[in-house]
């Protein structure tokens, strides 16, 4: 675990909420974690460099872009995991992938800006693995959100 | 919302992520030939219509010791799931909570809801309290904990002509 400093935790929370729309975003935060807007890019990019931090930018949501999201899952066998693994992420569709602990041990979502574009990206996976698509779309959302204790 | 070739622009500078400078919006705009209100006006109608959720950073969970990732999946009575959902995705332990659709027969599970952790003991325990939320109305569930990330980039978008 990389080790994170009070300031550095805080600021893993507040960059979760919506940075506005100013000229100069990082400052009001930097002040109100008493620092300076140097101090603050310093340690944003210093977590991203470790991997805290895999992003940071707009989150696009495809549906209201006119496309989609779907949560895939295959049952990859063991002796083709990294085979397949390299031809399910070589797709730009798969926004992220893990791997995961039963018989569908392989879970991605894709993500177009085309609704057709995720049985698309479905049907070349299929076809270039010989695998099932198990396509597992959100119907419907509960809530969304993440905290570390600050 | 329908996006002109301009936002399509804005989209594929951003979608790597925003440069962490102190005037981040005037960089992107610049190399857009943009003027930095007419990027930051564009985004503003993106966030109104929901196209960007919000901007802002995305955590590594097992970097910061939440290292017990559990899917959790139940099937649940359809007659109650509406009534249970929000509940659990309610909890402060619970980070994504959806209704999906089952594959039958091999996949019974119709809600899925990410439990994380700072062990697999303490994954277990929470979801002890969404069994207690479900009640009667569960039929089966289980718990699928991610082994490794394989890939993490968020959504990218084909270039026109790709």
């Amino acid at each position: 675990m990389s080790q994170l400093d009070d300031i550095d935790r805080a600021l893993v929370n507040a960059l979760q909420d919506d940075l506005p729309l100013t000229n100069r975003p990082f400052l009001p935060l930097a002040e109100s974690l008493g620092i300076t807007e140097d101090e603050l890019l310093t340690r944003v990019k210093a977590m991203r460099e470790s991997g805290v931090l895999t992003r940071f930018g707009p989150f696009f949501d495809a549906v209201r872009m006119g496309g989609a999201f779907c949560l895939c899952a295959m049952e990859v066998p063991q002796d083709r995991f990294d085979e397949v693994n390299d031809l399910v992420n070589a797709h730009l569709e798969v926004a992220h992938n893990y791997e995961r602990s039963h018989k569908l041990n392989m879970w991605f979502v894709l993500g177009c800006d085309t609704k057709a574009g995720i049985q698309e990206a479905a049907d070349k996976i299929e076809g270039e693995t010989g695998l099932q698509v198990y396509q597992f779309p959100k119907l419907q959302e509960f809530f969304i959100g993440f905290r570390v204790a600050a | 919302m329908s996006i002109d070739a301009t936002d399509r622009a804005i989209i594929e500078a951003l979608q790597g992520g925003l440069p962490l400078v102190p005037q981040p919006y005037l960089e992107v705009a610049q190399s857009l030939n943009l003027e930095e209100s007419e990027l930051t006006d564009r985004l503003a109608v993106m966030k109104e219509s929901g196209a960007i959720r919000r901007i802002a950073a995305a955590p590594n969970h097992y970097k910061l010791g939440m290292t017990a990732n559990g899917m959790t999946v139940w099937d649940v009575d359809d007659a109650v799931l509406n009534e249970v959902g929000p509940k659990i995705g309610a909890l402060p332990f619970v980070t994504h909570s959806y209704k999906r659709p089952r594959a039958l027969p091999d996949w019974p599970y119709n809600l899925f809801a990410m439990v994380h952790g700072s062990s697999r003991e303490e994954v277990e325990e929470k979801r002890q309290e969404i069994v207690a939320i479900i009640g009667d109305a569960l039929r089966a569930s289980d718990t699928l904990y991610s082994t490794r990330i394989l890939k993490k980039t968020g959504l990218r978008l084909r270039k026109k002509g790709d």
